[in-house]
């Protein structure tokens, strides 16, 4: 008896050593690690806090050849990003995020503003941000938190936007795309042409949206608005009676047993649609990409009544200067000048500067992803993967169709808080 | 003084070291309590620190107001009023609360029901039946099992299973049992509960079972040698001796399901609410004192129930 209790003390003695051990390893090899940050200019390396969007393993290993910055990168979902923003402005360098979540970020002082005469590559960003027209003249809509709203500050270090340029850039864009339905032509076996599809009663239990409310709420608007219902003033910012209006109607849909799941994340929403749970609901392009690779048919269906658009870049957290800042920079300007443009674009999304991105693509591919032509050769994503057989052509055509069938942009409302509760409330209906 | 001690020592080692074995005897007398102290201290500072004082903070941030970025540490009752809203106008119509807890109840209530009969009769077989201490220790890390994959890797699981053009409905179909597959396997509350069950049953089993393996033989030998019939002896010698396990076992479970929203997300759709959905989506919108006076509200709720239950059974003595 008294040999075993001998025997279990000994073992958990030696436990807690280890333990202790392994917790000091772990202080000892942060505080290392946060050391040369401090002390010396050796080694470049930039914390990168964003949503897996832009965190291409390619691009940080293409950045550090090319410049010698090493990107760290911290991955988070949209909310998580802006929380981290909001509450931990020291755990980043760089910020990727979106340009809706700046009414919140910009208010906090969190970041800083990037000097726009730094930016080699400014003059030539897309028209898309900087006046809200596509590059061929045509005007997009500007429903929502629309880039060219926000992309200046007044000042330095001003919380207010600008309504004229300013050098003081919110975001310095970089990616964006047109987000629509994606259908299972094969299952529908008709053609689709209206948001207000999603809520036919013919597909009652394999519809799906997303279940990010602020998001999700402006799917809902496109389709209210497509059935005749409501005409919005500005989607993107509803009155409560708006708000109201909107979540009756999906309310309905819902009690209806209409949607099948929402989704949250890009998985769920490829393994709804692969698996048939869902034949029609909101999209990103690459999830309707990855469906397609898995051998089943999948559209990203444009629609009538045009697009919900969404777009990113980036700034840098409030505690970054000197040497760090200009890293900040050097890597902000290699991201601009075509290799991470070009990667993007052959995801399915659009880079911010078109001339460089194209610079860095083969001719076939550029008439592919952004002119609307029928594929002269296979198509494959960055990663060498076949994606599309020769001939086949982009859902929605040229990036002058896609973008200038925008809609409204992805936002926050001014009434955002009865927004979320009005959410809740449809949740538990 | 030092010098009779030195020629002490000189002449009997024996006998200082047996003064000094007294002057120890007389420390260990003096501080049984603070011995107890030393020995409960580790944990009290783990749970004073990480639970008490953030507890403690999140009801003092319930009671702050917010913009959209930032807490402004000024009292109101905004997070409470906000998530009461229409509690009485809309009656008889219930209120978002109302049903959402409704709701969880109900869930919780289905879970437990399902994993006490489970996990009764789980820990009856392990306690009674399986004699040897190796197939006991083995058979219960069976019960492990659905710990080894995560919730994504679940729900992409279940789909295969339950969903539509699953295994479950091509084989009904097949069978001629149904014409058409069956949707309420998934995205429904039965897939909720489901996938509970399947968690939370392990919590349900060791406990039960560990209350079980006490017991003494020779009261079930007695009750036999008195006549009690099987069913006699489970219902008035195993079920009040197991009484400690299945309490302990049911605070597990219901602390858990109540608080639960990713399993109930995943498994429900996103479509069925939950207590701690809503904390989610005010934490993901920013609204930090709602989200704190939801988990306030939660945590009253939770700690009512607890108190209910160890009214029935007094935890302690029965320990």
């Amino acid at each position: 008896m008294t040999e075993t209790t001998r025997k279990k003390g000994l073992s958990r003695r030696t436990l807690l050593k280890s333990t202790a051990g392994l917790a000091g390893l772990a202080a000892g090899s942060g505080a290392i690690t946060g050391f040369p940050y401090v002390m010396s200019a050796e080694p470049k390396v930039l914390r990168y806090l964003g949503t897996a969007v832009n965190e291409g393993d390619e691009i940080s290993k293409q950045c550090l050849k090319d410049t010698g910055i090493k990107i760290e990168y911290i991955t988070a979902t949209t909310d998580d990003v802006t929380k981290r923003v909001m509450t931990q402005p020291n755990s980043f360098d760089v910020l990727d995020t979106e340009y809706f979540a700046l009414k919140k970020i910009v208010p906090s002082g969190n970041i800083l503003a990037l000097d726009a005469r730094k930016i080699k590559e400014f003059d030539n960003i897309t028209p898309v941000f900087t006046k809200g027209v596509t590059p061929g003249g045509k005007k997009i809509g500007g429903q929502g938190t629309a880039p060219w709203k926000v992309l200046y500050l007044e000042g330095k270090d001003s919380k207010k936007f600008a309504t004229s340029a300013t050098e003081f850039v919110t975001l310095i864009p970089t990616v964006y795309n047109a987000d629509t339905l994606g259908i299972r032509p094969d299952i529908i076996k008709r053609p689709i042409s209206s948001w207000a599809e999603l809520l036919n009663p013919e597909f009652k239990g394999k519809a799906s949206i997303l279940n990010i409310p602020s998001i999700g709420i402006m799917d809902a608007a496109m389709v209210v608005e497509a059935t005749g219902k409501y005409k919005y003033a500005d989607k993107g910012n509803m009155t409560k009676e708006e708000i109201d209006l909107t979540m009756k109607v999906m309310t309905e849909a819902k009690k209806a047993g209409q949607f099948r799941a929402f989704w949250k994340d890009f998985n769920e929403s490829v393994n709804l649609m692969a698996s048939g749970e869902t034949v029609i609901q909101s999209m990103w392009s690459p999830a309707v990409t990855k469906v397609r690779s898995m051998g089943i048919a999948c559209t990203f269906q444009p629609l009538k009544e045009g697009y919900r658009s969404w777009a990113s870049g980036f700034c840098v957290s409030k505690g970054v200067s000197g040497a760090k800042l200009e890293w900040a920079y050097e890597f902000v300007n290699w991201f601009l000048s075509g290799y991470a443009g070009a990667y993007l674009n052959r995801q399915g999304y659009y880079s911010a500067v078109l001339s460089t991105a194209k610079a860095h693509m083969e001719p076939y591919e550029w008439a592919y992803w952004m002119e609307g032509k029928a594929a002269e050769k296979d198509i494959k994503a960055p990663d060498g993967s076949l994606l599309e057989k020769a001939g086949a052509v982009r859902d929605g055509g040229s990036y002058e169709d896609r973008m200038g069938g925008v809609a409204c942009w992805n936002a926050v409302m001014d009434e955002n808080d009865y927004m979320v509760r009005k959410w809740n409330e449809f949740i538990a209906a | 003084m030092d010098t009779s001690e030195d020629i002490l020592q000189q002449a009997s080692p024996d006998l200082v070291r047996g003064s000094e074995t007294a002057r120890r005897s007389k420390a260990a007398r003096l501080s049984p309590s603070f011995i107890s102290w030393l020995q409960a201290g580790p944990m009290m500072l783990v749970f004073l620190a990480f639970f008490l004082i953030p507890l403690v903070f999140v009801v003092i941030v319930s009671f702050w107001d917010y913009n959209e970025y930032q807490l402004l540490p000024a009292f109101s009752g905004r997070g409470y009023t906000d998530t009461f809203e229409g509690c009485i106008a809309q009656l008889p119509d219930l209120c978002t609360i109302a049903k959402t807890y409704l709701k969880t109840l109900k869930l919780c209530f289905l879970v437990w029901v399902i994993t006490l009969f489970i996990g009764f009769w789980v820990a009856y077989f392990l306690a009674f039946h399986v004699k040897s201490k190796t197939w006991q220790m083995g058979l219960s890390l069976l019960c492990t099992i659905p710990f080894w994959t995560s919730n994504v890797i679940r729900m992409i699981a279940w789909i295969p299973l339950l969903g539509r053009n699953g295994l479950v409905n091509s084989g009904l179909v097949k069978t001629g049992l149904i014409n058409h597959p069956v949707e309420w396997l998934l995205f429904s509350e039965f897939s909720v509960v489901l996938a509970l069950v399947h968690l939370f049953t392990f919590f349900m089993v060791v406990p039960i079972f560990n209350s079980m393996v006490r017991i003494d033989k020779s009261l079930i030998e007695a009750a036999y040698d008195a006549g009690a019939t099987g069913f006699q002896t489970l219902v008035n010698v195993i079920i009040p001796l197991a009484k400690p396990g299945i309490v302990i076992g049911s605070i597990f479970v219901i602390t858990i399901v109540m608080g639960d929203f990713i399993t109930i997300g995943v498994m429900g759709g996103q479509q069925i609410a939950a207590a701690g959905k809503i904390i989610e989506t005010r934490v993901n919108a920013l609204q930090f004192p709602a989200a704190a006076a939801n988990a306030v509200i939660l945590l009253v709720i939770t700690f009512l129930i607890i108190t209910m239950m160890s009214r029935i059974v007094d935890i302690k003595k029965e320990l």
